[in-house]
This record gives structure tokens, sequence and C-alpha cells, in this order.
């Protein structure tokens, strides 16, 4: 179990607002690490900062250090950084293309060309979504013609096009009926073999069936961090007990 | 907890006043547009044929046709959008993509707003000015092209950018998110969501440039062309240009075949609509789920 992104003293502002403080993380490699916590706590802007998201909003700023096996994400150009930290987000937002153009739209911008090379990403990424079988029919049809579900495993199976090492997913299924959310979390165990994810829920027992570690988060602060079995039976903090136990949230 | 319900008679009425007056409002626009195209009409029957369209101007009301009107149209019209198409599009992505916010941008979007409510001959006595005298383009087609080209541009700038604005900031984040530049977001995902709002923008900002009269007087387009135009600095007529001179000739005749000269401008027009509906729904269907 060797360390992917370590977070260090994170301190973020919207303007004169403290979104995040102090916020220390280890970020586990082919581990499935959760952010909860009640909504408005910072769970997103904490995450968008892993790639470097938070560039796009005015009037941010960030202190401490974020790295990336080692280096500082700062230092690394944003596009090799998004495309090796890549990012599914709350609501499916595919583009509207067909089916096909999604998933080659990340291999296309980084220079693939040779339609054979295209055609096997697209078939390996959508089984790696594990959509595949549901859409390999109708590649070239739009991808807006699809279900909620399955945009969204589109949307999955468009970031695995680049071959990113972390994935970041901020409420993925929040938009989702119950059975488009279990597949993806079905899909979840999958994932952790060859990339290492971070999701963000407020669902309770979707950390708790699918991660190896959760962060605890109120008012921009971690309360805790800890194996996800510690968290749930274990919790150190009250407010961590208060919240599993679902008397705030 | 009782609603008052004791002025329920009064308000129906008042509805169905109002409702009244707005249906007479309505139906005494559509007279008045009924009287208009029955008159033309009418009296363009027996002079629209294929003769008055596939004929040069004459000095007889029976020999004349609009077949210059129509080419020079075309030219002026196809030229036209060439330039302003990416002009326009240009400039739209530079102020909704790139530009910073501030007072430059402020200051360059009003004027834009205001130029597209300056009256067109002005915009001729620009071109009289810059295009056929200081540049020496004469009285071109060209002249003619760049003068609608900033006519329109300000109508199809403001298109542009409601239709850039319009795009979901998920779309672009989600290209952004998979390590693409802000040029490859525009071109690959921006451009493509707006297509549809921009080309419907352009194409009704071309209709509106192919109704204009008052600058290609200015420019100096000849009202009687005895030829078919075959280059850009040639000079040319247009099919208002031409209804607007039959309108001015002595003979009764003349009349009519300016009535077939509108009828003829009307269908250019309604043409030129429908294809503007066509693509908005051809892309909406694209982009709407
Ligand atoms: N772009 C922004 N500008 C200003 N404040 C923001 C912005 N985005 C989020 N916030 C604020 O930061 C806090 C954390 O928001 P967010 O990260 O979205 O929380 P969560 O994802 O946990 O619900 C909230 O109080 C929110 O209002
Ligand atoms: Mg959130």
């Amino acid at each position: 179990m060797s360390l992917k992104m370590k977070i260090n003293h994170l301190n973020l502002h919207y303007g004169d607002f403290h979104a995040l403080k102090d916020v220390n993380i280890d970020i586990t490699e082919n581990a499935v690490t959760a952010l909860i916590g009640p909504s408005g706590c910072g769970k997103s802007t904490f995450i968008r900062t892993l790639n470097r998201m938070n560039d796009l909003i005015d009037n941010v700023t960030i202190t401490g250090e974020i790295s990336l096996e080692g280096i500082d994400i700062k230092k690394c150009d944003v596009i090799e950084l998004r495309k090796r930290v890549g990012m599914v987000f709350q609501k499916p937002n595919p583009f509207p293309m067909s089916i096909y153009e999604n998933v080659i739209y990340g291999p296309k911008i980084h220079g693939a060309k040779d339609k054979k090379v295209l055609d096997a990403i697209v078939e390996k990424s959508l089984r790696g979504a594990a959509l595949w079988e549901e859409v390999k029919d109708r590649l070239h049809k739009p991808a807006l013609g699809l279900s909620g579900g399955q945009q969204q495993r589109l949307c999955i199976a468009r970031v695995l096009a680049v071959e990113p090492e972390v994935l970041l997913m901020d409420e993925p299924t929040s938009a989702l009926d119950p059975a488009s959310t279990l597949k993806i979390e079905d899909l979840m165990e999958q994932l952790k073999k060859e990339y290492t994810v971070v999701i963000v829920t407020h669902n309770m027992q979707q950390a708790g069936r699918i991660s190896d570690f959760t962060s605890f988060f109120l008012n921009g602060e971690i309360i805790e961090s800890d194996k996800t079995e510690n968290i749930f039976y274990k919790p150190r903090d009250k407010r961590t007990e208060d919240y599993i136990t679902g008397r705030f949230g | 907890m009782s609603i008052n319900t004791t002025n329920m008679k009064s308000r129906k009425l008042k509805s169905q006043i109002f409702y009244a007056i707005i249906l007479i409002c309505t139906l005494t626009t559509i007279a008045v547009l009924a009287a208009l195209l029955i008159s033309v009409f009418s009296k363009s029957i027996g002079w629209l044929n294929w003769n008055f369209l596939s004929s040069l101007p004459s000095r007889f009301p029976a020999k004349s046709g609009i077949k210059a009107g129509i080419l020079g149209t075309l030219w002026v019209i196809g030229l036209t959008a060439i330039i302003s198409f990416p002009l326009g599009i240009g400039a739209a992505i530079y102020l909704e993509e790139y530009s910073k916010k501030g007072w430059l941008k402020e200051l360059i979007q009003i004027n834009i707003s205001n130029l597209a409510g300056v009256p067109s001959i002005i915009y001729g006595m620009l071109g009289l000015a810059v295009f056929v005298r200081q540049w020496g383009f004469g009285r071109s087609i060209l002249s003619g092209a760049l003068t609608m080209t900033i006519l329109i541009l300000p109508v199809l700038i403001v298109a542009a950018q409601e239709a850039i604005r319009s795009v979901p900031s998920s779309m672009r984040h989600g290209s952004y998110a998979l390590g693409a530049t802000q040029w490859q977001t525009i071109t690959g995902v921006v451009l493509p969501y707006a297509s549809s709002g921009i080309l419907t923008g352009t194409i009704l900002a071309i209709a509106r440039a192919i109704g204009e009269t008052a600058p290609m007087i200015m420019v100096g387009a000849a009202a009687f062309i005895s030829f078919v135009p075959g280059g850009i600095m040639d000079s040319f007529t247009t099919i208002p240009l031409q209804i607007y001179s039959w309108t001015g000739k002595p003979q009764a005749e003349f009349q009519n075949v300016a009535a077939a000269g509108i009828v003829v401008l009307l269908a250019v027009l309604l043409l030129i609509n429908s294809i503007a509906i066509i693509l908005r729904n051809k892309y909406q269907d694209r982009v709407k789920s």
C-alpha cells in the first residue's frame, strides 16, 4: 500500500471565505478513499483542488502543498496533471455527440489519431466502465439518448480513455436511481485494482460499502481520517460518531 | 381562512376585456399585413413568370426582369456571409472566452450594442467614404459586401455571444477535466454546442441584409444593369434596389413589375428563414436529451 497523493496544510479561500482549513490527507494507491460530511462542508471544493479545477474559478487562493507521487502539483503542467488525475462530476455531463466521440474526446486532444487505436480505446474504456455490452451496437448514436446511469458510466469511460492514475468522483451517484447506483458501486470494486479512487459521497452506506479509507469533513476541516471500518465502528471524535449515527447531517 | 370571492365577477370581466383588446391588436396587425400581401400578389399576377425571373431590366415593363437583381443579391450576400461569419464568431469567442472582465470589455460591449441600432444609411455613407473612395474598390460587389458586413456584424456578434454564453459550464468543465486546453475546449465542445444558435443568428442577420436598400444606394449599386456580374469587382444591383427603381418609374405598368419583384424578395426571405428554423431544430435535437 503505497502513498499516491499527499495533502499538507491545505487552506483555500473563496475571496475572504475560508472554505478549507488546514486539511491534511494521505491518499493510498489502489484503494478507494471516501470523503463524507454534511453538504456545504467543502468536499467538492477539496476534490477540485486535486486536479486544479479550482484554477477555473476567479478569486480563489490556495496555500499548502498537494503532491502526486512526491511532486508538487503546482509545479506540474496542468494539462498533464488532469490527464493523470481524472474527474467524474455529480451530474452526468456527456458532450452532445455520439457515444464513440465522447470516449475518444480525451485521447484525441492528447494526440491519438489512428482509427484502429481509437477503436480499441473505445472498447477497452467502455468495458472498463461496464457499459460495453449495453452500447456496442449503437456507438455512433447520440450520447444524450442514454439513460442517466448509462450517461454517468459513459463519463467514467471517457475519463478511463485517457488512462489516468487517479479517479476523482464527486457524488457520482447522487443523481441516479438505485439500480444505476448499484452498478457504479460494483464498478468501483473493479476500478480500484487499476486506479486510485477518491469519491465524495453524502450517502453513508455507500461509503461503508465501497471505501477502504474515509475522511470526515465538517465546516472545511477534517475531523477524522482513518480506515473506513474504524470511522464507522470506532470513531475517535464525538462529532464523527454523531454524524455516522445520523444525529446531524 | 375564507378567500374573498365577492369580486370574482369583476375580475373575470376584466380578464375578458383584456383578452378582447389583445385579440384586436393581433387581428389589426394581421389585417394590415394581409391587405398588403393581397395588393402585392394581385398586382403581380400575370407579371411573375419565368420570363420575369430570367430577364435583365429593360425600358419596357413587359420585357423587364429581375435576373440581375437576384444574381447581384446572391453575390453580395454570399460574399457578406463569407466575410462576416468568421469575423463575427471570432469577435464573439474573444469577448466571451478570452477578454478579461473590466471597463474595456464593457466599453466594447456597449459599443457593439449601440452599433446594432445605428440606421443603415449611416453604414452606407461609411461604405461610400471608406470602401468605394478611400480603398478604391469603386461601386463594386466587394464594396457592397463590405458595407453589408459592418452593417450586420453587431447583430451577428451579439447572437453568437448569446449562443456561446448558453453553453452550460458542465460542458466546459468536462472538457478541461480531461486535460483539454482552452482552445481545444472552445473548438471541441463550446462551438459544437453553440452552433445552432450561432447559425440561426447568422442567417437572421443575413436575412436582414437582403432587404436593405439604403446602404446599397449609398455605395452606388446601379439600378440598371444590362449584364450579369462575373466577379467581385463588377458593378451590381440587388432585388430591393430593382424594386425601388421600378416603383419610381412613371409608367403605371412598372408598379406591377415592382409587385412581382416584391413577391420574389418575400420568397427569398421566407426560404432563408425556413432554413434557419430547420437548422435550429436539427441542432437542438442533438443537444437536448
Ligand atoms: N465558487 C465558489 N465561490 C464561493 N464560495 C463557494 C464556491 N463554491 C463553493 N463555495 C462555498 O464553499 C463551501 C463548500 O462548498 P462545497 O465544496 O461545494 O461543499 P460540499 O461539496 O461539501 O457540499 C460552501 O459554503 C459553498 O457555499
Ligand atoms: Mg458537493
